[in-house]
Parts: C-alpha cells; sequence; structure tokens
C-alpha cells in the first residue's frame, strides 16, 4: 500500500527542517517567537507567497508560467493608469484583474492550442508584460491611491494579519480541497503525468491548461494589486525576479519540475521554511544577498535529497512485491 | 524537428534526383530570419534619417558580439533538452574577477586574461554540468540555484567595489574599438570577427563532428540515446562546461566593452540568452535548433534594441513589449513552418523506407506521433 509516499516522506523531511530553523531562530532572539513576528515575515512576501499557490497547480500539470511577476507589475500599472486617467477606484480594480486574467488566458491559449513549450510562451510573457507595463507607466510613478487601498495592504484585517495572509490563507484550503480532493485536481495530475495518456482517456486537456493558466493570471493580478496597496505607489519595474523566488518555493515543496507530483501542504512547509530561514539568517548578521544564496543551495540539495530518497523507499516496495 | 536530425545524425543527405529543391528545415530558419532581419533594417531605414551609418553599424556589433557567444553557449545546452540559467552570473563572476586580476597585474597579457576568463566559466559549467548529469537534478532547478549561489558569492567577494576601466591595462579597453578590417567603409570590429568565426567553428563541429551530433541525438530522445550506449552523462556535462566556457568568454568581452564592472554585471543576461536562441529557432524541447540560428536571433533582437531607440514616434518604453511580442510570433511561426516541412518531409520519405534502414522505424514512429501532436492542437471530441 502507497501509504509511505515520496510525498509524505518529502513533507516530514521539510517538517523537520521548519522545526529545526524555528527552534534554532528562537533560540537567537526572544521576539521570535511572538505571533507578531511570525505575522511579520509573511507581511514582506506575501505577494510572492499568494502566487506560489498558483504557480503549484501549473508545476503539478506539468507546465510553468515564467510570466507572474510581469503579469503582476503589469496589473499593478494598469490599476496606476486606470486611476491617473480619472477612472473610479473600484472599477480600476476590476480592471486590472481582468487585464491579468486576460494576460494568463491569453498564454494558455498558446500553450494549450499549438502546444509551444510553456517555459517559451511565459518567457515571451515575462519580457511582452513588463514591457507593457513600461508603456503604461514609462519611468514615472504613480501613487495617491485612496486611504482605505493601503489600509488594505498595510493595516490589520483579522486579528494582527492583513488581508493578504488572510486571502492567502484561504487560498491554500480552498487551493488544497481543489487540488486533493476534486476531480479537478485529478486531471491536473493526471495531465502532469502523462498529457498524451490523460488525452486518450478523455480528458479535455486544453481546457485544463486553459482555466490553470487563467488562473495563473489572475492571482498575479490579485497579487500585484495588492503589492501596490502595500508599496503605496506603482512604477514598472516592481517584483522583478519575484518569478525565480516563487519558482524555488513551489519546487522546493517537493513539487516535480516535470509534473505530476507535489502536494499544497509541501509547498506551504518550503514557504514557512523560506521564510523563517531568510529571518533566522537575517537575525544571525547574514546579508540579504548571501541569504538568496543559501536558499538556491537548499534548492538544489533539496532536489539532490530527494533523488536519494526515491531510491531508497523505492528498492524497499520492489522487494515487498517480489515476496 | 526530429526529421532533419535523424537525416544529420546517420550522416545521409536527401538523395539527389527525386528531391533535387529539398531545404532542410533549419535553413528555412535561417533563411527567413535573415529574411526577417533585413527587412526590418529596411523598415527602420525609412522611419530614421540617416539609419545606415558606420557607427550604428560598429554599435550594432560591438553589443551582439555579447549576446551572441551567450546565444550560442545556451544553444550548446538546449540541443541535449536542458538548459542553463545561470550563464549571466557566470558572466557576473568572470568579467569580475578578471577585471580585478587585471587591474592588479597591469601587465597582464589578451591571453592570460581570456584564459582565466574561459577557465573560470567552465569550472562554474563544470559544477552546473555533474549536478545535472550525476547528481540528476533538472537543470532548470540546478542553474535557477547556481544562479542565486554564483551571484550571492560574487556580492560577498566584491564587497560593493567597482572594477573601474582606467584600472585595467589600456588594451582591455581599447579591444571593442580595435577593426580588424574593412569593407566599404564599413569597418569589422575585431570582436565581432572573432565571435563570428567562433559561431562558424561550433556551427560546423555541431553539424560535422559525433560529438555535435551526439548531442542532438541526446535532446531528440534521452532514453534512445542511453539505450544506443551514448554516454549520456559525460555528453552533457561536456555541453554545460563548453556553456560556461563560452560564458566565460563572454565575460571578458563584457570586461572589454564595459570597463567598470559591478557585482550586478550581466544580470538578466540568461533571459536575453534563451531568448535570442528561441528567436532563432532553438526548440526548448531539446534535439533541434543551429548555432547560425541562434546568432541570428541574437543579431534580429539587437538591431530591434538598437533601431527602435532611434524611432521618433516610438517611445524607447516600447522595447519589452515589442521583444515578447516578436519571441511569441517566432516560435509560432517555427511551430507553424515546422510541420508543414515536417509533413512534407515524411510524404517524400514513405516511399525510400528500404534504402536507409536507420531511418524508417524512426519514420513510422514518427507519423502517428505528429499527427497526435497535431490532434493535440484542437479541442478534444
Amino acid at each position: 500500500m502507497p501509504e509511505w509516499t515520496r510525498e509524505r516522506s518529502w513533507e516530514l523531511l521539510l517538517a523537520v527542517i521548519l522545526v529545526g530553523t524555528i527552534v534554532y531562530n528562537a533560540t537567537q532572539s526572544p521576539v521570535y517567537l511572538d505571533v507578531d513576528n511570525f505575522v511579520n515575515l509573511f507581511r514582506l512576501s506575501i505577494e510572492k507567497v499568494i502566487v506560489a499557490v498558483a504557480m503549484t497547480f501549473v508545476i503539478i500539470n506539468g507546465e510553468i508560467d515564467l510570466s507572474v511577476a510581469s503579469v503582476m507589475a503589469f496589473a499593478a500599472c494598469v490599476l496606476a493608469a486606470a486611476h491617473e486617467s480619472g477612472v473610479p477606484f473600484g472599477l480600476a480594480i476590476a480592471i486590472a484583474l481582468a487585464a491579468a486574467a486576460s494576460a494568463g488566458f491569453v498564454q494558455g491559449l498558446v500553450v494549450a492550442k499549438t502546444g509551444i513549450s510553456s517555459l517559451v510562451v511565459t518567457l515571451a510573457g515575462l519580457i511582452g508584460f513588463r514591457g507593457a507595463a513600461r508603456v503604461l507607466l514609462e519611468d514615472r510613478s504613480i501613487g495617491e491611491f485612496p486611504d482605505w487601498f493601503g489600509d488594505l495592504g498595510r493595516a490589520d484585517f483579522l486579528g494582527p494579519m492583513p488581508f493578504a495572509l488572510v486571502l492567502f490563507l484561504v487560498m491554500l484550503v480552498v487551493g488544497g480541497v481543489i487540488l486533493h480532493r476534486t476531480s479537478f485536481g485529478r486531471r491536473v495530475y493526471v495531465i502532469g503525468n502523462n498529457a498524451d495518456v490523460a488525452r486518450f482517456s478523455g480528458i479535455d486537456v486544453a481546457r485544463v491548461k486553459l482555466v490553470l493558466f487563467t488562473m495563473s493570471g489572475l492571482v498575479a493580478g490579485v497579487a500585484g494589486v495588492l503589492f501596490a496597496a502595500r508599496l503605496g505607489s506603482v512604477r514598472a519595474n516592481i517584483g522583478e525576479g519575484f518569478e525565480l523566488d516563487i519558482i524555488t518555493m513551489v519546487l522546493l515543496g517537493g513539487v516535480s519540475i516535470f509534473g505530476g507530483s507535489g502536494t499544497l501542504l509541501g509547498v506551504a512547509l518550503a514557504i514557512c521554511i523560506v521564510l523563517n530561514l531568510r529571518n533566522g539568517l537575517g537575525l544571525a548578521n547574514v546579508e540579504a544577498n548571501t541569504q538568496t544564496g543559501v536558499i538556491g543551495a537548499l534548492l538544489i540539495v533539496s532536489v539532490l535529497a530527494q533523488n536519494l530518497l526515491d531510491r531508497l523507499p523505492l528498492r524497499r516496495r520492489e522487494a515487498e512485491v517480489e515476496a | 524537428m526530429t526529421a532533419a536530425d535523424v537525416a544529420g545524425l546517420h550522416g545521409t543527405r536527401r538523395r539527389p534526383g527525386r528531391t533535387a529543391v529539398w531545404i532542410r528545415p533549419e535553413r528555412v530558419k535561417e533563411l527567413s530570419l535573415l529574411g526577417v532581419i533585413v527587412v526590418a533594417l529596411l523598415v527602420f531605414s525609412f522611419l530614421v534619417d540617416d539609419y545606415f551609418s558606420g557607427r550604428f553599424f560598429n554599435r550594432v556589433t560591438t553589443s551582439v558580439a555579447i549576446t551572441a557567444v551567450l546565444a550560442v553557449a545556451q544553444t550548446l545546452v538546449i540541443v541535449t533538452r536542458n538548459i542553463d540559467l545561470s550563464v549571466g552570473s557566470i558572466v557576473g563572476v568572470t568579467a569580475y574577477l578578471t577585471g580585478q586580476f587585471a587591474s592588479s597585474n597591469p601587465s597582464t597579457s589578451p591571453a592570460v586574461a581570456i584564459a582565466i576568463a574561459v577557465g573560470l566559466g567552465a569550472l562554474l559549467g563544470a559544477i552546473n554540468g555533474v549536478i545535472v548529469a550525476y547528481g540528476r537534478v533538472p537543470a532548470i532547478i540546478t542553474t535557477l540555484g547556481t544562479l542565486a549561489i554564483y551571484r550571492s558569492w560574487l556580492i560577498s567577494h566584491g564587497e560593493g567595489k567597482t572594477i573601474t576601466a582606467d584600472s585595467l591595462p589600456s588594451w582591455v579597453v581599447d579591444l571593442p574599438t580595435r577593426t580588424a578590417f574593412s569593407i566599404g567603409g564599413l569597418d569589422i570590429r575585431v570582436v565581432f570577427a572573432v565571435v563570428v568565426v567562433i559561431v562558424v567553428v561550433l556551427q560546423v563541429a555541431m553539424q560535422r563532428l559525433r560529438w555535435g551530433r551526439r548531442l542532438y541525438a541526446i535532446g531528440s530522445n534521452p532514453e534512445a540515446a542511453a539505450q544506443a550506449g551514448l554516454p549520456t552523462r559525460r555528453l552533457v556535462l561536456g555541453a554545460f562546461i563548453a556553456c560556461g566556457a563560452l560564458s566565460g568568454f563572454a565575460g571578458f568581452l563584457f570586461l572589454s566593452r564595459f570597463g567598470n564592472i559591478t557585482v550586478v554585471a550581466g544580470q538578466g543576461l540568461e533571459l536575453d540568452s534563451v531568448a535570442a536562441a528561441v528567436v532563432g529557432g532553438v526548440s526548448v524541447l531539446g534535439g533541434s535548433g543551429t548555432l547560425v540560428g541562434a546568432f541570428l536571433g541574437a543579431v534580429l533582437i539587437d538591431v530591434l534594441d538598437q533601431s527602435l531607440v532611434r524611432v521618433p514616434q516610438v517611445s524607447e518604453f516600447w522595447r519589452n513589449a515589442i521583444l515578447g511580442a516578436l519571441i511569441l510570433a517566432a516560435v509560432i511561426a517555427d511551430v507553424v513552418i515546422g510541420r508543414r516541412f515536417r509533413r512534407r518531409w515524411s510524404a517524400e520519405a514513405r516511399p525510400h523506407t528500404r534504402v536507409d534502414g536507420s531511418g524508417d522505424e524512426s519514420d513510422a514512429t514518427r507519423v502517428p506521433a505528429l499527427t497526435a501532436a497535431e490532434q493535440s492542437g484542437r479541442p478534444d471530441a
């Protein structure tokens, strides 16, 4: 019985690393275990973390979306440009989200209908939507949003948590149910495992991919709007390079880059590890840039470790089958 | 583009007579790219006064030298169905360290400086290659990691100091303006000439040498290549080392072009190199694409880049939007043209199945596979 799957052992390893990181950090700083500190960890990276939830679906599906950071900036710039030209703010937000969803939809359409690798399509998207953001705002910075919008980004919404964090937790639960408990979620896995088999089993592969890319765009748009709310002003270059951090979190969570395996729980653990590790390294006076290097190393080592883990239980299972 | 690969792998050209006008798909790609470049130049010459000038030619050729080397480096790895996202960081590290060495040893000769840059690049490439080939970590993960690791090492090593042009030996800074020879008033810079030679030599090697054909074979079908007894791990490692060495050379060119090198030098070049390769018709799924194509892709992007800023009607902010659209257009055109050619190729190849024994079984499997792939483009019934 596959009770003890690769994913379970991976999640256990992540949990051990996480607990280790937290215990170490707690010994380094007395305020570390404060709820406020934990909320703060998330506050500064909340946009990336939100996008990571959608990215998990996309990568499990066997695709990748490199354009998310650019779509974030694109949505924020659409919002700012609409606001600047006098559109009511609520409508401006709706336009920005619609623009981001269409950005995802167009890329999904190209991926699903032509079969071109999503790496290429979303690389074009990465460059192109950043370009669109730049066309909209040029080198200006636009701010002076309504007060309630700034509060949305910075003020406490539920207990000590800002709106974005609550949204993230809701997304995590809803996403987890969709991915692990619905037939749509199973289809995402099946396609990621083998798109041809999925197609011959009668799954509408193109439609699932279209839905996922549109969702990825929409979620990136939401993150972009929330980023604008937190920063208080928007430039065309916001969020540059976020895609790499986001993908790192997802892959560290045990999601296979080839698709078909991984869990949202693993990704949630990986997110906590990355945030706690950065915080802990910061407490230990390690510079931000070295932290990035450490997380890069963690990414490689994690997959190396997965390869080793893969070998051990597999042999055991084969031995059981023979017996 | 498995069709032409198979032909090349077995050293069979199309038989003369029946298909006398046959052109291989990659030649079509290269020629159409060349056509697009010419069209772009003509369009810009209408939009911009005094467009064709010696200065413009120099500006394009010096800046394309760096991206072209990186595009070629990236292609070597991509044809094996891998990717190297760390090339920008390798450029940064090699440019910075070579600059540091040259500025503290003013008597550094060109050979030594280039050897340091290339050797260092090869070393960093070897680290990538070992992790990918022997650690079995997917290339995108490995190089995403080393992208961060190499850069963060450089930042902590450099401590925010900048290598300045006046601390470098004068030959380094003068190199980009050195002219090799002139044709009809156009100066061909030494750097550009060297890069063209590198591209041509490597292209011939990829097309003619066993090593090159084997890289394509791995990218077309890794399992089949391993089954056929190819030393796939060693070959992939070799591709990463070659990519690193070329990126190191690009780092040297970066140093000589800019002179002032900060710790963030070369950031983002990895995406430029992938973009150039993709525009040049290199398939990220591996097994397909030529170095000349990647070179032309780099030239096209650079021509657009350098020309758009001179068009008064277009603001400089359009650059990325146009580039993104261009990449998308290039890959879609590639799929459409490629499909048509493959269909023709397989239609022609079928009557010959007996002549080239090694070719026909792949044909037989390819044709249904192709139709399946085509059907995937349509909504499922």
